[in-house]
């Protein structure tokens, strides 16, 4: 018997070995099993990054900062913020409003998955493929024009393609979908009894709508408006296939590509990549930091 | 459900879904004019082309190499698939099972690829692979195309991991199981239908992932993705008709494996990444 309490003591006094305190952390040879995929990530995301971020402010020539002040006083690359923002922010709000009703609508349905299906597939895609499709239809000898003059809406064909519109129609396609799926994911995680109470207690479906789902789905609907406004601000395809490159739909990627591609100055180009992301985080924290002052808990009625 | 039969309401539904009809109605009109127009022999100024062929469909695999492009985006798919499948299977599941010091900030950077757009981060890496002479190489394709798909795993598969009972893993831990058998013989089955779903979502989108490839694919490292854009780019050069038997290849392609991987995977899955969690 003395002998154990020797032992325990002993073992009390040496305290549980480096492996148990480890383990005890969380850190044993499972954890070790994220090495890889992190090690990945770290060479093929975080290391490009911040070789992107040190390398815009070695410029071909000229001080430090050379990069970031030829961007905001050459009108040609400038510009492209704004010629972005004026095409992803209607499109992502025009995106939002839409998916809000037809998702309200898509919850109450026995079959969505035929219609969810449908959906994915522009997603699937590709902005590509839709670009090729949209010059066929959207052209002036396109289905879309034909029908309209048919009809007698229109003359002669509306110009759709290689131009604001085009890229416009392309992002409408491809982001809509996306939005609606998203929005659709939190309005049928709402629980209906929710609902059903509101009811009860005599609101009509505008007051259903405004005081409860909406405050419930602020915070949804702003991590939506997030991933659809990234999606939308990195048009690429479309708006060199679809839009006018030179002009009017000369989006912040283009400028990027072609000073990487075409100018062969990487330096340059990693300054405008990183303006972009900063254009992106500055829109997303925004974003994040009205969701603060909406409701956020649980959506699920619970017995009391 | 309420129903509401107010007049107002009834007019709501109805134009709720006739902007629904409309946006499909466009959407398979659009894919129509290009199947159309891939099987027309003249198609100018009319509703409908004046005969059918199908020769286009040759003269596009040979123009633009399509048995090529179709090896080497199978190789590059491939590839991807199952290193991402390997890669973020066995992150997810030390992810889904402990808690560590500094879990937030790995988080944090798994998250980020999916978050930011591929453009963004394309350009740095593209001009990282340009330096060390991986840019053009299939591997440099393969190994810019796993930055978004192993992240994406890992997040469709630590819901997955997270439902499997620990104390199974225990009670094969009792009977001798080392780390691998207890994955070959125990989690392996059971996580079976999760690996199968992100995996065939990886497929997919690695099939349409255009950005990153294109800004890192050479002549020999091209996806078809990548070279139906070269095709619509140089429009002009080659008969509208060709590069529409094209885009139907490319379609055809991507669709077979998108409807596979409908079986296995709800549609909102491929939007939403990861599958949501109850909200309480």
């Amino acid at each position: 018997m003395t002998m154990t309490v020797l032992a325990e003591k002993q073992i009390i006094e040496s305290g549980p070995s480096l492996h148990q305190r480890l383990a005890a952390r969380g850190f044993d040879a499972v954890t070790l099993l994220v090495i890889p995929a992190f090690a990945l990530l770290a060479l093929l995301f975080v290391y490009p990054f911040a070789y992107g971020l040190i390398l815009s402010f070695e410029p071909k020539a000229g001080s430090a900062w050379s990069n970031y002040q030829r961007f905001f006083t050459d009108p040609y690359l400038y510009t492209t913020i704004w010629k972005t923002l004026l095409l992803s922010v209607p499109v992502t709000v025009l995106n939002l409003v839409v998916s809000l009703p037809v998702a309200f609508r898509v919850r109450l349905m026995y079959r969505q998955r035929l219609l969810t299906t449908i959906l994915v597939v522009p997603i699937t895609l590709g902005t590509v493929l839709i670009a090729e499709g949209l010059l066929n239809y959207l052209g002036p000898q396109g289905w879309f024009n034909r029908t309209l003059i048919a009809v007698g809406l229109i003359d002669h064909p509306l110009r759709l393609v290689h131009n604001y519109w085009g890229v416009f129609a392309s992002l409408l396609i491809n982001g809509f979908p996306f939005t609606f799926l998203l929005v659709l994911s939190y309005v049928t995680g709402i629980d209906p009894a929710l609902e059903q109470a509101a009811a009860t207690l005599g609101a009509n479906a505008r007051q259903r709508f405004t005081s409860v789902f909406l405050p419930i789905l602020m915070p949804g609907l702003a991590i939506t408006f997030c991933l659809s406004f990234v999606q939308a601000f990195s048009v690429f395809p479309s708006a060199v296939l679809l839009g006018e490159p030179a002009g009017q739909t000369r989006v912040i990627s283009i400028a990027a590509y072609q000073a990487a591609f075409e100018e062969y100055d990487y330096s340059m180009a990693s300054a405008i990549a990183m303006i972009m992301g900063i254009v992106q985080l500055a829109i997303v924290l925004g974003m994040m930091a009205t969701r603060g002052l909406f409701y956020r808990g649980p959506v699920a009625g619970t017995k009391g | 459900m309420i129903r509401d039969t107010s007049l107002s309401s009834k007019l709501w539904i109805r134009a709720v879904w006739i902007f629904v009809g409309f946006f499909i109605l466009n959407l398979f009109a659009m894919i129509g004019s290009v199947v159309t127009s891939s099987f027309a022999t003249r198609w100018l100024g009319t509703w409908f082309p004046a005969g059918w062929t199908t020769r286009w469909y040759s003269s596009a695999w040979s123009e633009f190499q399509l048995q090529d492009v179709l090896l080497v985006t199978f190789e590059v798919v491939g590839a991807v698939v199952v290193i991402s499948g390997l890669l973020g299977v066995t992150a997810a599941y030390a992810l889904a099972r402990r808690d560590f010091a500094g879990k937030k900030i790995i988080m944090l950077v798994i998250l980020l690829p999916l978050i930011v757009p591929p453009i963004t981060f394309g350009i740095p890496l593209a001009t990282v692979l340009y330096q060390t002479g991986f840019a053009g190489t299939f591997w440099g394709v393969v190994a810019a195309n796993l930055v978004p798909t192993v992240p994406f795993v890992i997040l469709v598969m630590i819901p997955f991991i997270e439902q499997i009972d620990p104390r199974l893993e225990a009670a094969a831990r009792v009977f001798g199981a080392n780390t691998f058998k207890l994955f070959v013989h125990v989690l392996m089955p059971l996580l079976l239908p999760g690996i199968l779903a992100a995996l065939l979502l990886v497929l997919v989108r690695t099939i349409a992932m255009f950005e990153l490839t294109f800004l890192v694919a050479g002549p020999t490292s091209q996806t078809l993705v990548v070279a139906l854009y070269y095709a619509v780019f140089a429009a002009g050069v080659r008969a509208v008709q060709s590069i529409d038997a094209m885009a139907v290849v490319y379609m055809v392609t991507t669709l077979v494996w998108l409807i596979i991987a409908l079986r296995f995977v709800n549609p909102t899955q491929i939007v939403t990444r990861a599958k949501q969690q109850p909200a309480h």
